[in-house]
């Protein structure tokens, strides 16, 4: 049930952003989160950006495999 | 392509983690997924067979459905029928069974209860129906408290009378103590909950690895994610050193998202709660503090219901606390299956026993 997937912020109006999910537009609500700018990528669930995420640290996991552990 | 999911399911990458969390296993390892969605990855993608015969991946209490108690289920049931009410709850919570009924029957028998995305859509009903009573069923672990929090607080700022919150939220760090020291724990380690600690930060582990002696590693839900926590714990356990250590660094750091807590701390305020499979845990549970009084719906209806029941010979409660896996139950998959559920880790999407029956061990 805590289930979140990554969507990137396409437009913001208020306290609400239009989040694209695969490809999928969708309406969340900006209240749990500090500083959202379009062009981000945040956790989205239940309606909410739950965190951002961030891209040099997405890294870190995908250059763990390449050998770099 | 969808970025930070597809890169996190590549075959080759996956295999490659998978070699070598066999190259350094080589002691027995119990590790467990404390998060229902960690356990529907783990089943879906094969991960138990990517790491070896030493490692063995034990399901947890992550599922809030699965641990709302029978009586929680119940008081729900109550409170769908009353005149004028209208129950908006998360789809998991549609089948699980009480004493004697469930959501699913009390809406076939006439009382309205919707299925919603969020806290959210159940403040929109409550203005679309004024003449209603909306109760949103608030159930959820630290990821979805601040969502039921935030709404509570637009229905404070809109000024809408007629939304409650029945709050049976749950916080992770008691439950976890629970099962790790229960005198029948065979847990080495735990895989932690991602999405809950996104929120909370890492901290909150401190005190299982230091005052329990068990390793904790913070993990995503795609499968090189699940792959590369386990190599992780799998070398400190091979040194004997119990370690914190997190591998979602994408959206986990030490501290949380602070501004949710703060939306979580002005609504909500801990309450010993009993999770189904652990009794009563003090301070487990988010009760919704006295200034919002007018939105706790347990305050707003008086509602007491009977002792609950649980079904006889259903083991959900040992799967729940990682004692028995679905396989010692002799109800799974014969008496119990998801068509007909007879306990709570049959009907989540995300339980335990739905995992196995729908994946295989």
């Amino acid at each position: 049930m805590c289930w979140s997937v990554p969507g990137k912020i396409t437009e913001i109006k208020g306290k609400i952003a239009t989040i694209e999910l695969s490809g999928i537009k969708k309406d969340v609500a900006l209240d749990l989160i500090s500083e959202p700018e379009v062009g981000e990528y945040v956790l989205v669930h239940a309606g909410y950006a739950l965190q951002k995420v961030s891209e040099e640290k997405a890294k870190f996991t995908i250059d763990f495999f390449k050998g770099n552990k | 392509m969808s970025r930070y999911i597809d890169e996190y399911r590549d075959t080759d990458l996956c295999l490659k983690i998978s070699e070598e969390i066999k190259k350094i296993s080589h002691k027995p390892f119990n590790i467990m997924e404390v998060c229902g969605g960690h356990t529907m990855s783990i089943r879906k993608n094969g991960i138990q067979k990517l790491v070896g015969d030493n490692i063995k991946l034990i399901s947890g209490p992550g599922c809030p459905v699965c641990v709302a108690s029978i009586g929680d289920i119940d008081k729900i049931i109550a409170l769908s029928e009353l005149n004028n009410c209208i129950i908006c709850t998360f789809g998991d919570m549609m089948r699980v069974p009480g004493t004697n009924s469930s959501l699913i029957k009390a809406k076939a028998s006439g009382s309205d209860v919707r299925i919603v995305y969020s806290a959210q859509d159940a403040v929109k009903l409550a203005k679309e129906e004024p003449a209603k009573k909306v109760v949103f069923i608030g159930i959820g672990f630290e990821t979805t408290a601040p969502t039921i929090a935030a709404a509570i607080r637009q229905a404070t700022e809109e000024r809408i009378n007629n939304f409650s919150v029945l709050s049976l939220a749950r916080t992770m760090p008691q439950a976890l103590k629970a099962v790790t020291d229960a005198k029948d724990s065979r847990i080495d380690a735990l895989l932690c909950p991602g999405h809950v600690t996104a929120i909370t930060g890492t901290g909150m582990y401190d005190p299982v690895v230091k005052k329990s002696g068990v390793s904790c590693c913070v993990s995503g839900f795609e499968p090189a994610d699940l792959l590369r926590a386990i190599y992780l714990l799998t070398e400190k356990h091979e040194m004997d050193q119990p370690a914190l250590i997190n591998a979602y660094e994408r959206v986990v750091n030490e501290e949380g998202n602070v501004k949710a807590k703060d939306v979580m701390d002005d609504v909500f305020r801990a309450a010993d709660a009993e999770w189904r499979g652990l009794g009563i845990i003090p301070d487990s549970g988010l009760k919704i503090k006295e200034k919002y009084a007018e939105y706790d719906a347990d305050k707003v209806f008086d509602i007491t219901v009977p002792p609950a029941e649980s079904f006889s010979g259903c083991i959900c409660g040992d799967i729940l606390r990682g004692a028995k896996d679905p396989a010692d139950c002799g109800l799974f998959g014969r008496e119990c299956t998801p068509e007909a559920p007879k306990g709570a880790c049959m009907v989540s999407s995300e339980g335990t026993c739905a995992a196995w029956y729908q994946y295989g061990e």
